[in-house]
């Protein structure tokens, strides 16, 4: 004997981890669907979000009525060109204008009444009629705010132009900080990172958990002497890595291609990457310990994985005006935190205050995962 | 080694839960199991074999009893199916094994050197598992099973999807191991196997029917197995009446005879069995009785009687209005996937009302030439005519005629007996009166009206059978395709589904019937054996077997032998 016997224990359970390591590394690089899942499916829905859909509104559809044409008006309308948001369209009468908006050919109408001229000359100010499409709030809210701009800069325009009148005696000067164009690329595509690694993170580690169930291979390595916990780490580190090369090349493709600011640094990004990693690796782990079956283990992740962190993690969709017990629940889905950290990382720079919190609740959710997985995979097989 | 290996089982109960407060997978076994030998685990599907191999590996616990293993240090265990990483090649897999095993250093090499020897595996070590034979395959896995050579080995079904040449080198490696003093126990569901082991523990819905020496099991049958020889019609009617005839405990066919299992009590007479004018160059002979026999006798004697009793006399089949062309003629068919020749050249006829088997490993192209001759597939070459109609000019003409069970039955588990029937009627197109008639004819014959409620999916796999059958009977077809209908099923069982088989044929439907498994084989009129997409010999069983029995062989050859001659004779050619 030439090692003592709790050394040379340990040394047959790191051989054994490194086996189970190395089989999971050829297994990835040998199917192609773990490739897929891992690289091809994220850069996919990175190109949707960061190409199809935008949250912004160019180009709105508006049905411009000018009832009796006047120099005020022609200015004004002018301003309604050259905003960059409307691609309007002109009438003298409301009716046609009307009709447009019905057939949805236009998202809104803007009316200045036949007495407009005059009301502008007049103490007291002007008004104009502005008609929206509810039918999609977003849009419509974004068409009142808009048009709300215009108008706004067409009056400081007259006011500096010396036409008096209805120069506001106090006024609002809108800002907007950390993106000041308001480009919706700059928060969606950090938060798509969440997205990404809770497929890549958990969708996997579930699918590659429960097909050595599927398989009947599970039955063979628990015959074996490894342990359970070997048998978990050697399936988590693997995926862990695989999790983290998409974060990167995600990360270089958001800043490269997508031009979102980076202003924070690199090492907390990739710490707080990693805390949620492990925060999803330890949710699909879960699922297919207790799915064991792939297909299975394939829809509730996508139920209790990707669709929470999809809606109420604000990524999309704002959290501060849902009912409270929606905003509780949001408080049990890691990518909430992730993607606080992840706005703040890329769009403001290292600030503490949100990282540190919400880096505390990551971790706290990992160790709860990963150890709740653990502890409900049993050695048999039942 | 002080002592060999012993595993003792004491009481083992195991339930598991489910719909109707649970089945019972083992009711209190105990048995002891010794080393130096194989013992078989023998049972049919669902008899309780794989739960209690994993309560022996320790991987379920038994809810009653417990297992004393003395003297094993260390215990392989072989899963069923091929527990091993088909997208890792041979050798990643030995050394995952060999990692897992803590088998290191200097000893790593030379033992997995001797495992791939020992399995013939070593030209394959870069091939993934996923790409071996089932035979090559199962030899991976015992190999990984054995990667620290075992005082005690357990063997879930290591025969299942293995060619009968590579079935018989595995046996051959085990015993070996046996022979060294490990204790193995190798669970089947093959009786051939059974009667080669040396002790056999025999497993029926979670009991324990027998534990002991094969040979002792058909003791108690010794002068009570006979061969009936008489003119075919008169065996019939003997094999007809054993259901509800006093003193035969079993009449099943084999070859030109009536294999006769009879109760305790004096030997039967000629007179007994056969109406006068029946008798006239009759004979009956006492044979040795087999394990099958023993098992058979045995649950008869545990099992509640056949729910129905069989048809006195078939009806009369309602297709024969081309009574001119063969049921299913096939002429140098050939079938290509990309370069790979699935079925190359075959050529057979099949009469009507025969019962007609492909018999193969598999990958022999036995499933491809169904495939084609159930339209399913189109033939790359030569032709396939089912009732005179070719398949590539008329395929939903001649699938009118075609009746298909498939291997898995092919039913919906969620819906119940009844509106299976119904659905499949409807599948087959009939409707109105006329379905109603057929579903209720089926259901009469095969005696499901009382199982009409009943979940499919709960029903035993016996009554799985019947079903599954009565559904592929709805729209009356002249052809009925079998895909290996009575693998794993107990031999009561079988015996039941077969006497059905038999009564159709009679009745003048041509049944197809495509197996690797040789039991099943023994029921068909005429077997086509393939190999590798060609056909290598074609005629009766007993044809067969006589004309390629391996020389020098004393005990009768059994159809594996013929079968394993003809491929090993193959192999010469090709050499």
């Amino acid at each position: 004997m030439t090692a003592p016997p709790a050394r040379e224990a340990r040394l047959a359970g790191l051989r054994r981890l490194r086996g189970l390591m190395r089989k999971e590394a050829v297994q990835i690089v040998r199917d192609p669907s773990s490739i897929i899942i891992a690289f091809v499916l994220p850069a996919l829905l990175l190109f949707l979000f960061g190409f199809a859909v935008t949250l912004d509104a160019r180009n709105l559809g508006v049905a411009v009525v000018v009832e009796s044409p006047t120099e005020e008006t022609a200015s004004f309308t002018a301003f309604f060109q050259g905003s960059g948001y409307f691609a309007p369209r002109f009438y003298t009468e409301r009716k046609p204008a009307e009709a447009a908006l019905l057939r949805g050919e236009v998202q809104g109408v803007v009316v200045l009444a036949q007495a407009f001229p005059e009301a502008l000359a007049r103490e007291g100010g002007a008004a104009i009629q502005v008609i929206a499409d509810g039918t999609d709030a977003n849009t419509g809210n974004l068409f009142l705010g808009y048009v709300n701009n215009v108008w706004r800069d067409w009056l400081a325009y007259r006011a500096l132009a010396g036409a008096g009148g209805a120069a506001e005696p106090v006024r609002a000067e809108p800002r907007i900080w950390f993106n000041p164009e308001v480009e919706s690329h700059h928060f969606l595509v950090p938060g798509l990172l969440a997205i990404i690694m809770t497929i890549t993170g958990a969708l996997l580690t579930a699918l590659l958990v429960a097909r050595e169930y599927d398989r009947g291979t599970i039955e063979g390595l628990l015959a074996t002497r490894a342990r359970i916990g070997e048998i978990l780490i050697g399936k988590l580190v693997p995926t862990f890595l695989l999790g983290m090369g998409g974060v990167a090349v995600n990360t270089a493709m958001a800043v490269w291609l997508f031009g979102v600011p980076f202003r924070g640094s690199f090492w907390v990004l990739a710490g707080a990457s990693a805390l949620f990693m492990a925060a999803a690796l330890g949710m699909g782990l879960l699922i297919s310990t207790l799915a064991k079956n792939q297909f299975v283990a394939g829809q509730v992740t996508i139920m209790v994985g990707f669709m929470p962190a999809f809606l109420l993690s604000d990524f999309v969709f704002n959290l501060a005006g849902t009912p409270g017990w929606v905003q509780a629940i949001s408080y049990a889905i890691a990518a909430r935190y992730f993607i606080a950290i992840l706005k703040t990382v890329f769009l403001a720079g290292d600030v503490w205050a949100v990282i540190l919190p919400n880096s505390l609740a990551l971790f706290a959710m990992a160790a709860v995962l990963l150890a709740l997985a653990r502890a409900l995979t049993r050695r048999r097989l039942e | 080694m002080a002592g060999g290996a012993t595993i003792e089982l004491v009481g083992l109960t195991k339930r598991f839960s489910g719909a109707r407060g649970g089945v019972a997978a083992l009711r209190s076994v105990s048995a002891r199991i010794e080393p130096g030998r194989i013992t078989g685990l023998v049972g049919s599907d669902g008899a309780g074999k794989t739960t209690l191999m994993r309560v022996i590996a320790g991987l379920m616990a038994a809810d009653e009893g417990e297992v004393r293993v003395e003297n094993a240090a260390e215990v392989g265990y072989m899963p069923q199916s091929f527990a091993t990483y088909e997208d890792l090649t041979v050798a990643d897999n030995l050394a995952l094994y060999a990692d897992l095993e803590g088998v290191a250093g200097a000893a790593r090499r030379a033992r997995l050197d001797e495992l791939l020897a020992f399995t013939g595996l070593g030209p394959f070590q870069a091939r993934l598992a996923g790409r071996l034979s089932g035979g090559m395959r199962q030899k991976l896995a015992l190999a990984c099973a054995l990667m620290r050579p075992p005082d005690a080995l357990l063997l879930d079904e290591p025969s299942v999807g293995v060619d009968p040449l590579s079935r018989r080198e595995l046996w051959e490696i085990v015993s070996g191991l046996a022979a060294k003093g490990a204790l193995v126990l190798w669970s089947t569901a093959y009786l051939d196997e059974a009667e080669r082991c040396a002790a056999v523990l025999v497993l029926h819905q979670g009991r324990l029917v027998y534990a002991g020496p094969p040979g002792s099991f058909t003791g108690p049958l010794a002068g009570r197995t006979f061969a009936l020889y008489a003119p075919a019609a008169s065996l019939r009617a003997v094999q007809r009446r054993a259901g509800v005839q006093p003193g035969i405990v079993d009449a099943v066919r084999r070859e030109r005879a009536l294999r006769l299992v009879v109760a305790e009590g004096p030997a039967p007479k000629l007179a007994d069995l056969l109406a006068e004018d029946e008798r006239a160059g009759a004979a009956l002979e006492p044979v040795r009785p087999t394990f099958e026999d023993a098992l058979v006798a045995a649950l008869r004697s545990t099992a509640e009687p056949s729910p129905t009793p069989l048809l006195a006399a078939p009806a009369p089949i309602a297709d024969l209005d081309r009574p001119t062309a063969r049921p299913v003629e096939v002429a140098n068919l050939t079938r290509r996937f990309d370069s790979f020749v699935a079925v190359d050249s075959v050529s057979f006829a099949v009469e009507r009302g025969e019962i007609f088997g492909l018999l193969g490993p598999n990958g022999a192209g036995k499933s491809t030439i169904f495939k084609v001759l159930c339209g399913l597939l189109p033939p790359s070459g030569g032709t396939a005519l089912i009732a005179g109609i070719d398949l590539s000019r008329a395929r939903a003409a001649a699938r009118e005629r075609i009746g298909y069970m498939s291997q898995r039955f092919s039913l919906y588990g969620e819906l119940s007996v009844g509106q299976n029937l119904a659905f499949f009627a409807g599948v087959y197109g009939l409707s109105g009166r006329r379905k109603r008639e057929r579903i209720a004819a089926v259901s009469a014959e095969f005696g499901l009206r009382a199982l009409e409620d009943e979940r499919a999916g709960a029903l035993p796999l016996g009554h799985r059978q019947r079903l599954a059958l009565a559904a592929a009977l709805l729209h009356e077809p002249a052809i009925l395709f079998l895909d290996e209908p009575t693998s794993g099923v107990d031999p009561v069982t079988r015996r039941e589904f077969w006497l059905r088989i038999n009564a159709l044929a009679e009745a003048g439907v041509t049944v197809m019937v495509s197996t690797h498994f040789l039991e099943e084989a023994e029921y068909c009129d005429r077997l086509a054996i393939l190999y590798e997409g060609r056909l290598i010999a074609l005629g009766s069983a007993a044809d067969l077997k006589r004309a390629h029995a391996p020389p020098g062989t004393t005990a009768p050859p059994g159809i594996e032998d013929a079968f394993i001659a003809l491929i090993r004779a193959q192999a010469r050619a090709a050499a």
